[in-house]
């Protein structure tokens, strides 16, 4: 039961950092959705943003901290100009090549696109409060924003998983 | 860039819309800068800002001053006004849209310099 630094970092960022923000999102798109009045009283709503602005606040903290271990620390592992590297590895065989062409590209870029969005959509949650619950657009603005977030990661999660499964981080 | 919209100021949206605007911006422009790296070679050696982590430094390193220098500018200028958040709102959603498209590796490929 050993991991090196490396592996240790790479769990850390997909399964500590990266899971916790795609986890908690089902819960963050329900609260944002049920933030209107005729499904809850003053009481519910009170209760309800407290847990929506912890939760956002937490979630944009996570995108940010999958974004920057990834990229700052992970990848540059990956990419590491040595033959034993993943990078080299999946180039090197022509079954593979296109999940470091296709998948890794596509990943280390669209996965920034959650930071954005994920911050927008935390900044919204605590500078409006109570009054999402009558602003519909700001709420449905928030709610779509906060999907796309969730695909943006979903998508660099995904990948994420794939690659280290074909070529980990070592 | 927090406070105050919810108080005096609740019902105003321009501190909302700088928000939503800017994140639309940081993505566009994470797109933007990643397929013009394609395009110009010189451009993506000048975006190695880390030798470790190459030109997407630089592509997400522009991406994120545009967003913050956006947001920090739209703040000030909107925070006790009330724009068309409406407008706003579907400006950022073709920006998120381009900006998806142009992180998606056929579409930056596409513009590879030979």
């Amino acid at each position: 039961m050993q991991l090196s630094t490396r592996e240790f970092w790479t769990v850390l960022h997909g399964l500590g950092f990266g899971a916790i923000f795609l986890l908690a999102f089902a819960g963050g798109l329900a609260g944002l959705w049920s933030l209107r009045p005729e499904l809850v009283t003053i009481e519910g709503i009170r209760e309800r943003l407290g847990r929506l602005r912890w939760g956002t606040v937490v979630m944009a903290i996570m995108a940010w901290l999958t974004i920057l271990s990834g990229t700052y620390i992970v990848y540059p592992w990956y990419r590491a100009n040595v033959p034993t590297s993943p990078r080299s590895v999946l180039l090197a065989d022509p079954t593979k090549k296109l999940w470091h062409t296709f998948g890794m590209e596509w990943k280390e870029h669209v996965g920034w696109l959650a930071g954005f969005l994920a911050t927008a959509v935390a900044y919204i949650v605590i500078a409006y409060g109570p009054a999402l619950v009558r602003k519909h657009n700001l709420r449905q603005a928030a709610i779509t924003l906060f999907v796309l977030a969730f695909v943006a990661a979903g998508i660099a999660g995904l990948f994420g998983a794939f690659l280290n499964k074909l070529a980990p981080v070592q | 860039m927090a406070g105050g919209a919810a108080s005096r100021d609740e019902v105003r949206e321009g501190p909302a819309s700088a928000a939503v605007l800017s994140a639309g911006i940081g993505v566009f422009v994470t797109g933007l800068v990643t397929t013009l790296a394609e395009v110009s070679p010189p451009l993506k050696a000048a975006l190695v800002w880390s030798d470790a982590v190459g030109p997407l430094s630089g592509k997400t390193g522009l991406g994120v001053i545009a967003w913050l220098a956006a947001w920090a500018l739209l703040h000030l200028l909107w925070r006790r006004r009330d724009r068309n958040f409406s407008l706003v709102y579907r400006i950022t959603l073709w920006l998120v849209t381009a900006g998806f498209l142009l992180t998606f590796p056929p579409v930056f490929e596409a513009f590879m310099a030979e």
